[in-house]
């Protein structure tokens, strides 16, 4: 009994230390930020929680960068890309798993090959292409959006994930939706994505947090600051303002909000085993 | 075949995707291989082909060779913890407590958060009097050059990847233990083992697989590591953080060199396909059905 309970003492006291660990660096921010212009930041020893708790550094970042323009941008580029990867996916996920046909094994050996080749590797050509395709910001700003878009519009993982989600789907429905007279486009669109709607979920937020996250790409295509995502107007603010911690903790802190409140909504498909094989990618 | 489809039918389907990893995908796949035969330094709008010059000249560079060892240093630093860490917490998660979910979330909260966001805040820890120094120096010990001591540096960007992984790879662990059935835990429990010896002899036999998974997908994101070094070192110092991705770059967006960055990525490029082929051909054969 006494075995037991130290038992779960010390899994509670490990889990308690990890969690502390996993949320220091974001509390050392918020406390940062928080900070009064009477306190030093630098202080030693350093001090965790404010003296002087104010705001103006939240107020101050806003005023003087467009960081909620950041977000909509970072909404704008995350949004379409999901849209694209569901539709994109689950339409070349579907002939994957139902149909035969000519150069099927070909094709797919070829997106599989896609998982092997990282995107650093590639990333030279993919920008020289999107200049002569004119989809950077220095001609307009939709085909800037588009510039960040298309090059992530489909992947492998998801593929992969919707035709695993089709093939478990009973044959007999869609041969019972043929003698009802639909045709395949109908049976595709009516019956059969609504029955893979779970992992049409995980697909949208895992391509949703990897795009809200993504750095490297847009700091290589942006030129103008009024498509900055947010990863990019972040390390922008952090190098313009660096002497100026509270501004750029504040900047921060706000740019966590959006992507935090995305993620406890949509908890239960990061948590339960509904995300089973679908973590990669 | 099905009757409701006709020979075109799954053409129309595939086209979109096809269309989109044609243009962002193969069609620079191979330029890459093209590009890294050519010579761009003369004039960057008149490149002459050079064939493997590029290659002799990377291999023949002191700095590239520097940039391939500190990648695999770095790999090294963090794919062992990134196995092994999660694991063990996943398995602690996994026991009859109270309170798993709130657990899951707040392990998995550096994942959400971008990178930069993450690096800029362990930048600020890592500062020469920074929180990590205070701490250290009330237990005692020296303060430490986390990025600025050319030896210390590498290992402070892989504390961070090991910050932003540890909950990403212990989802995927805890995905693979709903799986594990809990007789085998109850027969190795009446053969008297521990909780240590218990999760030894069934948990890891049991999930294999996932820890075959982990392992190569950290190794292959240790190899592709570069946010972290732009962010919080720029390479430096003396060169000891650059890794492979930084090099290539350095080279492709600052130096306009597309033959040598070329050639660099390609390099990469056969490395990650040694480590990615050796996964699929041997953990996923089942999986893809090949």
């Amino acid at each position: 009994m006494i075995g037991r309970f130290f038992k779960g003492l010390s899994i509670h006291v490990t889990l308690i230390i990890v969690c502390v660990i996993s949320l220091a660096p974001f509390l050392w921010l918020c406390s940062t930020a928080l900070k009064g212009m009477g306190e030093n930041i630098f202080q030693y020893p350093p001090v965790l929680i404010p003296q002087e708790p104010t705001l103006w550094s939240f107020k101050r970042v806003m005023e003087l960068v467009p960081i909620m323009h950041y977000i909509l941008n970072s909404f704008i580029v995350a949004f379409f890309t999901v849209i694209l990867n569901l539709i994109l996916s689950a339409l070349a996920a579907y002939p994957l798993a139902r149909m035969e046909f000519k150069g099927k094994r070909i094709t797919f050996f070829a997106i599989l090959a896609t998982i092997m080749v990282p995107f650093q590797a590639i990333m030279l050509p993919i920008y020289i292409i999107v200049l002569k395709l004119n989809l950077v910001d220095s001609v307009s700003v939709p085909m800037g959006f588009l510039g960040l878009i298309l090059p992530f519009a489909v992947n492998a993982f998801g593929i992969f994930l919707l035709r695993q989600a089709f093939l478990a789907i009973p044959r007999e429905l869609e041969e019972s939706a043929v003698v009802d007279g639909c045709n395949v486009f109908q049976i595709w669109w009516k019956i059969l994505l609504p029955m893979i709607k779970p992992s049409l979920a995980v697909l949208a937020i895992f391509t949703f947090i990897g795009s809200w996250g993504e750095f490297l790409w847009p700091s290589i295509v942006l030129t103008n600051e009024s498509l900055y995502t947010l990863p990019v107007g972040i390390n922008n603010l952090a190098g313009t303002f660096s002497a100026n911690y509270r501004l750029v903790a504040a900047g921060s802190i706000i740019s966590i909000v959006p992507i935090l409140i995305f993620f406890l909504a949509m908890q239960k498909y990061f948590i339960s085993g509904q995300n089973e094989g679908a973590v990669k990618g | 075949m099905y009757k409701f489809s006709n020979k075109i039918t799954p053409y129309i389907f595939i086209i979109p995707a096809m269309a989109v990893l044609l243009v962002f995908f193969f069609i620079p796949f191979f330029q890459t291989i093209f590009l890294s035969t050519m010579d761009y330094s003369n004039d960057i709008y008149m490149p002459v082909y050079v064939g493997a010059k590029n290659y002799i000249e990377l291999i023949k560079s002191p700095l590239f060779l520097k940039t391939i060892l500190n990648t695999f240093w770095f790999m090294i630093l963090c794919v062992p913890v990134l196995v092994i860490v999660p694991l063990i917490l996943a398995i602690l998660i996994n026991q009859q407590i109270k309170g798993k979910t709130i657990y899951k979330l707040i392990i998995y909260i550096p994942v959400i958060v971008s990178i930069v966001v993450v690096a800029i805040a362990f930048k600020w820890l890592f500062a020469p009097t920074g929180l990590l120094n205070y701490i250290i120096g009330r237990m005692g010990w020296h303060s430490v050059g986390w990025l600025t001591d050319p030896n210390v540096a590498m290992i402070s960007i892989a504390l961070v990847t090991i910050f932003r992984g540890i909950g990403y790879y212990m989802m995927i662990y805890l995905a693979a233990l709903i799986a594990v059935p809990k007789e085998l835990y109850d027969a190795s429990e009446v053969d008297g083992a521990n909780f240590i010896q218990k999760h030894l002899t069934v948990t890891v036999p049991q999930i294999m697989p996932a820890i075959a998974l982990v392992s190569t997908i950290s190794a292959i994101s240790a190899l592709k590591v570069f946010v972290e070094i732009y962010v919080m070192t720029k390479g430096g110092p003396m060169d000891s953080t650059k890794t492979i991705v930084y090099y290539i770059y350095e080279r492709a967006f600052e130096n306009l060199d597309l033959g040598i960055a070329s050639a660099a990525a390609v390099i990469l490029l056969v490395i990650v396909l040694v480590f990615s082929s050796f996964n699929i051909l041997v953990f996923e054969r089942e999986k893809y059905k090949l």
